[in-house]
């Protein structure tokens, strides 16, 4: 005869044996995700499902702001006022000199026989909440796919860029900011146009140059702006100002420590820049390899002029990385 | 005899505990500004529940929040899956004996629960190639810790029996 026991304890697998379960599927869905990216969908279905509760979690923020709001008192508010109509009048000058500069700009570009510089869309969103997660340096935005968003734009605040939208949900996308430690973005010294790409310095929430040469002409308090080289960014937003230099006999590299001058940890309303670069469409596999040889036959049999393509890889790499 | 407590509790609701989570996660969402002092919450109401209804809530429960955490924080699928479900199975393990102690005893129980559960997080990070955030992490778990005997108090309010009830 066979006796099973009546299933009055019955409490299912156990506990270690549901451990390791779970725990190979954890395992399985981190490989998967950082390795090949296959579960974006099922992320974005979770992110949907989190929603309600991260756009409630920015409530108390607005009750409070608008509290605030509420009891500011009259001499506040016109003071308030007075300052923003003098900022107004500063910017309106700023703008008029624009337009004539950006005309002058544009002819001078046609004389030349530079491509046309592409207008920059902005689309203003606000910042829900920062990552929860300290070793990110990530926020959310309210505007997603369904409003328009692409991967890859740049996000900017009224002082500078602060970093690059780098997924987008349907209600909200991630912006990766600039201090996190992958994040390069290709930078240009105003003073000098030097060059150069600048990373996220983690925590610190500063950002630097890496692999400058030890004698780089950089000062101490140069400003630097991206210099749009990448395609990703539009060239001459700021970006950081060079507070600290390092240069070591012992490295063969200097490293430049900048402030970034967006409020890249604080305030609540960014930029999304949408500029529609017509980049010319990735060649075919067997196109690129058929040119590769063909040029490595050019290049063995002609002169070896092309010193300067090295450099040209280089920036192409900057631009691929910064995606 | 019933541990560590005189009263007879009534019987946890499922909307309780949905709610709980719901509250949980809320808090975890809301823009802290050193995000490396603050606990996690969701955690720290999970220990709760798996203690206290380990039939109900466990590992599946668990994986599941940490799914939710890990969509919402937009960091990679899984990692906090493996916290979670790491902790709901030590708060699982270990819940007759911590039921048997006192509060601050308890509270020591979940900082070792939790500071295991943030490691795990942490050991993922480093494994994907992050930076160590340096040592204020582990303040996090050990807030957490403190919470315990309030989140205790408050957990257990829906369930605590009303002084006069009328008598049938």
């Amino acid at each position: 005869m066979d006796h099973t026991p009546p299933p009055f304890f019955k409490r299912g697998p156990a506990p270690l044996v549901r451990l390791f379960f779970f725990a190979s599927l954890s395992l399985a869905l981190l490989v998967v995700d950082a390795r090949f990216r296959y579960v974006d969908g099922l992320r974005g279905w979770l992110a949907l499902a989190a929603y309600p509760i991260q756009r409630a979690a920015t409530w108390p923020i607005d009750v409070a702001t608008s509290l605030g709001s509420y009891f500011s008192t009259q001499a506040s508010l016109i003071e308030e006022n007075q300052r923003l109509r003098a900022q107004l009048l500063a910017s309106v000058q700023d703008a008029q000199r624009y337009q004539e500069l950006q005309s002058e700009a544009s002819e001078m570009r046609r004389m030349i026989g530079a491509t046309e510089k592409l207008p920059v869309l902005a689309q203003p969103a606000e910042v829900l909440y920062l990552s929860r997660d300290p070793y990110a340096h990530r926020l959310f935005i309210d505007r997603g796919s369904v409003q328009g968003i692409k991967p890859g734009s740049p996000v900017a605040d009224d002082t500078g860029v602060i970093g690059q939208v780098t997924r987008v949900h349907p209600l909200l996308s991630e912006v990766t900011l600039l201090t996190n430690p992958d994040q390069a973005i290709p930078v240009q010294v105003v003073r000098n146009g030097l060059r150069a790409v600048a990373f996220g310095g983690g925590a610190s929430g500063m950002i630097e140059l890496r692999y400058m040469p030890a004698n780089a002409e950089v000062q101490d308090g140069d400003r630097l702006v991206t210099s749009g080289i990448d395609g990703t960014y539009p060239p001459g937003l700021a970006v950081a100002t060079v507070v600290r230099i390092e240069r070591d006999q012992e490295r063969s590299f200097a490293r430049v420590y900048c402030r970034p001058s967006a409020g890249i940890e604080r305030g609540r309303y960014v930029l999304v820049l949408t500029s529609d670069t017509t980049r010319p469409p990735r060649p075919d596999e067997g196109q690129s390899k058929d040119r590769r040889g063909e040029k490595t036959r050019r290049l063995k049999g002609k002169d070896k002029s092309a010193a300067e393509k090295p450099a040209e890889k280089a920036e192409k790499a900057i631009g691929d990385d910064s995606q | 005899m019933i541990p560590s407590s005189s009263q007879i509790l009534l019987p946890a609701r499922m909307s309780t505990i949905i709610g709980s989570f719901a509250l949980a996660l809320f808090l975890n969402f809301l823009p802290w500004p050193d995000l490396r002092l603050v606990p996690d919450f969701v955690a720290l109401v999970l220990a709760f529940w798996c203690v206290r209804q380990p039939r109900l809530v466990g590992l599946g429960v668990g994986w599941m929040l940490g799914l939710l955490a890990d969509a919402g924080n937009g960091v990679l699928l899984g990692q906090h899956a493996l916290a979670y479900s790491l902790l709901a199975f030590l708060s699982v393990w270990l819940s007759r004996r911590i039921l048997w102690f006192g509060p601050m005893l308890q509270s020591l129980h979940i900082a070792l629960i939790l500071l295991v559960t943030q490691a795990a997080v942490l050991v993922v990070r480093l494994a994907a190639g992050d930076s160590f955030p340096g040592w204020p992490i582990v303040v996090g778990p050990l807030i957490g810790a403190a919470l315990w005997p309030v989140a205790t108090w408050l957990l257990l309010l829906p369930q605590r029996r009303r002084e006069r009830e009328p008598a049938i």
